[in-house]
C-alpha cells in the first residue's frame, strides 16, 4: 500500500532531505519543490529506488506568489501532508545595513511561506482533510540583537500558523508548528553550536514524523528548547535589553 | 584532521574536504595534490593525501536501476551495505563482494575488489558497464570498454590515481534467497586444501581459513568453506515463505582499544585451535544467512580495535599457480619461525587476471594480519622477499609499508601505469601510498 503523498517545500535543505527520507521509508510518495529544482532529480531517483515510492520534482520560487496557484495545480495530486521547510538565515549585520538584504530575509521566511501555506490550507479545508507542517524557529520566540531580522520573520510565520490552526481545527485540517533549535546543516556550517542544544537533521525529521502522527500542535524538536525559550521569554525586557544572548 | 586507514597505520594529518556537489568537488581539486577517499576501509595509506583528501561520502545517491539486466547506477559514495539493503529484498545481490559491506562503490572500483567467487567470476570491475570520471581539470569523462577505454581499464584497480570516480554503472546478479548453502571441508595440511580448491573449481564461492602457526606435518591445516546461493526449494518451509527475510541479529562493537598484549601467540593459537576443531566438528552442509556468510566481521563494529591503538598491518599476496605450493610453504615457514601469529589468515584460489593495475591473477592468494610492531615489520619484509622469489604480487588496498622497488619488481605493470599517469598529466591525483610507491 502506498501511503499518502507528502509535499516538501524548500526541498533542497538538509532538514527537507532528511524528512523526505523519513516519509519515503514509511512508504509515502513525495513531491519535492524548490528553486533550481533540476538539482533534485538525482535525489528523487534515489528516494524512489531505495524506498519503492514515487518521487516528483517541481520548480517553485517562494518569492513569486503569483506562481503559487499554478504550482499547486501542477502537482500530480493534492498532497495529504504539506511541509514548508523554506528558510533563509541571512546575515544580521548585512540585514541591518541593507534594506534589500533584509527584504529578502523577511519575504523568504515570512511572506512566501505564509502565503503558500495559506493557499494550501484553503485547498485542504475544501477537501476536509490534510496536515500542514510549518518549520518556523525558536528565533521567533523573542527578538535578539544577533538575529532579529530573521527572528521577526519567523515570529510572523509562527503567528500565521497559530491562526491557521485555530481557523481550521474544526475543518479536519491539522496544522503543526515546528520550532527547531540548532540543527547541524549547511545553514549552520561553521558555527560553533552547543552540543546539547544541537540536533542532527535525521533526528529532526524523526521528531517531526512522530509528532505529526500524534497530531501535536507546537513542537520544539529537542525538549530542552522548550525550557530554554520559556526562560528567555520570561526575562523582563528591562534586563533582557542589556543581555547578549 | 588526523586520518587513518582500517589498519590504523599509518595515521596522518591531512586536510580533508567533504564536497557535497560537483561544483564544490571542482573547487577542492584546485587545491593541488589530492586523492578521493571512500569509507576508509582500505587498510593502509591508499586513501590519504596530506594536501587534500576528498571525502566522497556525500555522493551517496542511487540514480537508476534496470530490472531487465540488473544494471544499477549509483554515485561513488554509495555504500555496498545500502545496495544490499535496497536490492536483496527484490532478488538481487552484488556480483562480487569483498569481506566487508562497509565499502563505497567508488572504492570497490578503485581497488578492483575480489570476493570468494573470484576463481569463477573475476573481480568487481568485470561487472562495471561504465563510470564517470572527473579528471585533472574538472571535466567529467564517461569511461567504458567502448569509450575512453584505456582510461577505463586503468581506473579499475587504479587506486584513485586516474581521477575522481563520480558515478558507476554495474550489474547485480539475480538470487532466489538471502541464504547461502555452505559446505565446510576440513583439510589436514596445505597440500590437501589446495587439492580441495582444485576439486571444487565449480563452486560459486570458496575460501579457506588457514592456520599459520602449526608447523610440521599439519602445516597449512585449513577449513575450506564453499558456498552457493540457496534456491527457494533448498529452504525450510518457514524461510521459503519469505526467502529474503533474515531475522535481525545484535550488532556488537569493540568498545575500546584493547591492549596489544590481548592478541599474542597464545590467544591466536587458542583461537586457531578452536576454529579448526569447530570446522572438523561442523564439517558438512548448513544454510546460513548472507550477512553471516559474507561479512562475519561486520557483526563486530570497529573490530580493528582488537589490535590496540598502534594498529595492525595486512599482508596479501598472490602467487602464480605453478609456484604456489612452494611459495606458500616458504611463507608459512617464515611466519611460524617468527612466532608472529596472524589472527585471521585466509587462503583463496584465484582465477584469471583483469587489466590495468587489478591485483588478482591466476594462482593462490594469502591474506594475513599482524599487530603493528618492529618485529612484524621485519617479518613482512621477509614475506615480501619470498613472494618476489615466487613471482607473486601484492594487493595495494592492503599495503601500508611496501618499498617502491618491491612493487616494481613484483609487477611490471607499475612502470606502465606511472608512465601513463605522466603522459595523461594525472600526476596531481596522488595518495600517500602512490607517493611512497613512486607511481
Amino acid at each position: 500500500m502506498t501511503a499518502q503523498p507528502v509535499l516538501i517545500i524548500g526541498a533542497r535543505s538538509d532538514i527537507a532531505m532528511a524528512l523526505a527520507r523519513r516519509y519515503a521509508a514509511a512508504g509515502h510518495d513525495l513531491q519535492l519543490a524548490a528553486r533550481r529544482s533540476e538539482g533534485l532529480a538525482a535525489d528523487a531517483a534515489d528516494l524512489a529506488l531505495r524506498h519503492g515510492v514515487k518521487a516528483s520534482v517541481h520548480e517553485l520560487d517562494i518569492l513569486d506568489a503569483a506562481s503559487f496557484g499554478p504550482f499547486l495545480d501542477s502537482l500530480p495530486v493534492l498532497p495529504a501532508t504539506a511541509i514548508c521547510v523554506v528558510g533563509v538565515l541571512g546575515e544580521q549585520a548585512v540585514s541591518e545595513a541593507d534594506p534589500a538584504a533584509a527584504t529578502l530575509v523577511i519575504r523568504s521566511n515570512y511572506e512566501g511561506p505564509a502565503l503558500l501555506t495559506g493557499l494550501i490550507a484553503n485547498r485542504f479545508a475544501e477537501r476536509g482533510s490534510g496536515t500542514i507542517i510549518g518549520i518556523s524557529s525558536v528565533a521567533g520566540d523573542r527578538g535578539r540583537a544577533s538575529n532579529y531580522v530573521y527572528g521577526s520573520a519567523k515570529a510572523g510565520y509562527t503567528a500565521f500558523l497559530s491562526g491557521l490552526r485555530n481557523r481550521l481545527s474544526k475543518r479536519g485540517v491539522h496544522v503543526m508548528t515546528v520550532l527547531p533549535g540548532f540543527v547541524r546543516t549547511r545553514m549552520t556550517a561553521g558555527m560553533d553550536l552547543p552540543l546539547r542544544l544541537t540536533a542532527e537533521p535525521d533526528a529532526v525529521a524523526e521528531g517531526i514524523y512522530q509528532a505529526a502522527a500524534k497530531r501535536r500542535d507546537v513542537i520544539y524538536v529537542k525538549p530542552i528548547w522548550r525550557l530554554v525559550m520559556t526562560v528567555i521569554r520570561a526575562i523582563p525586557e528591562r534586563i533582557f535589553k542589556g543581555t547578549s544572548l | 584532521m588526523m586520518i587513518e586507514g582500517w589498519g590504523r597505520f599509518p595515521r596522518q594529518l591531512c586536510r580533508v574536504h567533504a564536497p557535497r556537489d560537483e561544483a564544490a568537488l571542482r573547487m577542492a581539486l584546485a587545491e593541488g595534490p589530492r586523492i578521493a577517499r571512500g569509507n576508509g576501509r582500505g587498510y593502509g595509506d591508499c586513501a590519504m593525501q596530506r594536501n587534500a583528501t576528498i571525502d566522497m561520502r556525500a555522493f551517496r545517491r542511487m540514480l537508476a536501476f534496470e530490472e531487465e539486466n540488473g544494471q544499477l547506477v549509483v554515485e561513488a559514495g554509495v555504500l555496498l551495505a545500502d545496495v544490499i539493503a535496497t536490492f536483496l529484498p527484490r532478488g538481487w545481490f552484488p556480483p562480487v563482494t569483498p569481506g566487508t559491506k562497509f565499502v563505497t562503490i567508488g572504492g570497490m572500483v578503485a581497488a578492483d575488489v575480489h570476493g570468494k567467487n573470484h576463481h569463477r567470476d573475476g573481480t568487481f570491475g568485470r561487472f562495471v558497464d561504465w563510470l564517470d570520471l572527473m579528471t585533472e581539470d574538472g571535466t567529467v569523462l564517461r569511461c567504458s570498454p567502448q569509450e575512453n577505454a584505456e582510461l577505463f581499464a586503468w581506473t579499475i584497480g587504479g587506486m584513485g590515481l586516474t581521477g575522481i570516480i563520480l558515478r558507476v554503472a554495474f550489474r547485480l546478479r539475480r538470487v532466489e534467497s538471502a541464504w547461502i548453502r555452505q559446505t565446510t571441508l576440513p583439510a589436514r595440511d596445505l597440500g590437501e586444501v589446495m587439492a580441495l580448491f582444485e576439486a571444487n573449481e565449480a563452486a560459486t564461492y570458496s575460501v579457506a581459513w588457514i592456520d599459520c602457526l602449526t608447523t610440521g606435518a599439519a602445516m597449512g591445516r585449513s577449513a575450506l568453506m564453499l558456498g552457493e546461493h540457496a534456491t527457494t526449494d533448498e529452504l525450510s518451509r518457514v524461510r521459503r515463505s519469505a526467502p529474503f527475510h533474515v531475522p535481525r541479529k545484535p550488532v556488537r562493537k569493540v568498545p575500546v582499544d584493547l591492549p596489544q598484549v590481548a592478541l599474542n601467540r597464545m590467544t591466536v593459537r587458542a583461537f586457531n585451535a578452536l576454529y579448526h576443531r569447530n570446522a572438523r566438528a561442523g564439517a558438512g552442509t548448513s544454510v546460513v544467512d548472507w550477512d553471516s556468510y559474507f561479512y562475519p566481521l561486520d557483526a563486530i563494529l570497529e573490530w580493528n580495535r582488537i589490535y590496540g591503538a598502534r594498529g595492525f598491518m595486512q599482508f596479501q599476496c598472490v602467487l602464480p599457480t605453478g609456484a604456489a605450493k612452494e611459495g606458500l610453504t616458504a611463507l608459512l615457514q617464515a611466519i611460524a619461525a617468527s612466532g608472529q601469529g596472524s589472527f585471521l589468515s585466509v587462503l583463496k584460489r584465484m582465477g584469471g587476471e583483469a587489466g590495468g593495475m587489478s591485483f588478482p591473477r591466476e594462482g593462490y592468494t594469502l591474506a594475513l594480519d599482524f599487530p603493528f610492531s618492529e618485529r612484524s615489520a621485519s617479518l613482512m619484509d621477509r614475506l615480501d622477499a619470498i613472494t618476489l622469489d615466487h613471482g607473486g604480487r601484492f594487493y595495494l588496498a592492503k599495503d601500508a609499508r611496501m618499498a617502491a622497488a618491491t612493487l616494481r619488481r613484483s609487477d611490471p605493470r607499475a612502470g606502465a601505469f606511472a608512465a601513463m599517469r605522466r603522459e595523461c598529466a594525472l600526476g596531481l591525483f596522488r595518495s600517500s601510498q602512490s607517493e611512497r610507491l613512486c607511481l
